[in-house]
């Protein structure tokens, strides 16, 4: 394994990292905007978005992947690596997301509710000023340990062709007949990655108990 | 569309042995997975500093690594220290080492939240040993962690569609021969989504039946 392969395992880890932004950037607002369905209790849209949630969360990256892969250009929609690779993380995050954000909502206090209404805030300031700030920071824990399952997942990206990491690894390993070494070097890139996140989470979680306690 | 389904139809017996497959590898990964994790969890909350940080570095270590990067290096890297296994037992290994991670941190969360006297008077009516933990110690750890044991097979069943890409011929394996044989991508894909949300139905009504007992016996 030569330096080249190495830097060849790096620019996969770039591509990693981008898509996963990019999946993590679009699925937060659209699992939040699905929450917010449900929890608005629309007759039949809840419903709907409520089996959608169920049966993404069900739904395994690969089979969902290789769905979105294979079958919309079969009904006429061109769709490339790169673009079924991002649709398929939005669509798997955004799922996870929207259990986050509805659990917090749940658990929104209605008196705080009630309050701005009777002050004559109206629907979008309510939201705005009163309820996305107190969510965000319950949610957030959540959010990140989201972040980190979904960069778990992102190998799966190489089965469509998409150049990351771990597809990286596997060319550099059939053609030096030698696939240990650059696997290991593609888990020195994964676990910093994660290992940060979830450190994130474990430090988001202390301040905010520190904050309770206090 | 109709067409598309029917050829689908005309190939159920390889989807089911993909769905029994599925089902089999995550069954016996569950199994296997909790026994190892009852022996990781006592060595994680031992007093000997030097056992507690091993299994410490591979829990973390194991839950820092991706699922399918795992199985690669099972499958293709042990060779290179002469392990050689076969698909089969390369990603039951795999999924049971790995997952065996999870659930210890899972059962280690749930045993230190455990309450002390329900054991210190099991020790004070002379229960000790292996008959302390079957009797006093496991009932309430299972009911307590059950609701977050089964989240985990949840992953344990999606995780096993990665390997699909070590030619185990699991539910998304089958999906996608019948997808290649018969370019039905559509209908082959979605079969075996709806099937994957079926067997995550079937853990979710376990979980909340775990639940309801918690609840009577509380």
């Amino acid at each position: 394994m030569s330096a080249a392969d190495v830097l060849a395992i790096l620019q996969g880890a770039v591509v990693t990292v981008t898509l996963s932004l990019v999946g993590i950037l679009i699925g937060l607002p659209i699992g939040l905007g699905l929450a917010l369905l449900r929890w608005a209790n629309i007759p039949f849209i809840a419903r709907a978005v409520a089996i959608y949630v169920s049966v993404l969360r069900a739904t395994p990256l690969v089979t969902l992947l290789l769905l979105l892969f294979f079958a919309l250009p079969n009904i006429g929609v061109a769709i490339g690596p790169v673009s079924a690779a991002i649709l398929a993380l939005v669509m798997n995050t955004s799922a996870f997301n929207c259990e986050v954000w509805r659990a917090a909502l749940m658990n929104f206090p209605k008196e705080q509710y009630e309050a701005a209404q009777s002050v004559g805030m109206h629907a979008s300031l309510r939201f705005r000023r009163i309820v996305l700030p107190q969510i965000v920071r319950v949610s957030l824990p959540g959010l990140v340990n989201e972040m980190s399952l979904l960069i778990k997942v992102t190998p799966v990206l190489a089965v469509v062709g998409v150049v990351d990491i771990t597809r990286a690894a596997v060319r550099i390993g059939a053609e030096t007949y030698e696939p240990l070494p650059p696997f290991l070097v593609a888990i020195a890139m994964y676990a910093p990655i994660v290992f940060a996140l979830v450190s994130l989470q474990r430090f988001i979680e202390r301040r905010q108990l520190a904050a309770e306690a206090a | 569309m109709i067409r598309d389904f029917a050829i689908v139809w005309s190939e159920r017996d390889l989807l089911l042995s993909g769905l029994g497959n599925t089902t089999i590898l995550s069954v016996l990964s569950a199994i296997a997975g909790l026994v190892i994790a009852f022996v990781l969890t006592p060595a994680l909350m031992s007093k000997r500093r030097g056992l507690a940080l091993t299994v410490r570095v591979f829990v973390d270590g194991m839950r820092c690594v991706p699922f399918l990067l795992f199985a690669y290096i099972v499958y293709y890297g042990l060779p290179s220290f002469g392990i050689r296994l076969d698909n089969w037992s390369s990603g039951l290994v795999a999924l049971t080492v790995y997952h065996a991670a999870y659930l210890a941190e899972i059962l280690r969360g749930a045993w230190a939240a455990q309450p002390r006297e329900p054991i210190e008077a099991g020790v004070a009516f002379g229960f000790s040993g292996p008959r302390l933990f079957r009797r006093i110690i496991l009932p309430p750890l299972l009911l307590a962690a059950g609701p977050v044991i089964g989240n985990q097979m949840i992953q344990i069943v999606k995780d096993s569609a990665f390997l699909t890409i070590i030619a185990l011929p699991e539910l998304t394996h089958a999906a996608s021969s019948i997808q290649s044989r018969h370019y039905v991508p559509f209908a082959a894909f979605i079969t075996a989504v709806v099937l994957y949300w079926g067997l995550c139905l079937v853990i979710e009504a376990g979980v909340s039946g775990i639940d309801r007992l918690a609840a009577a016996r509380r």
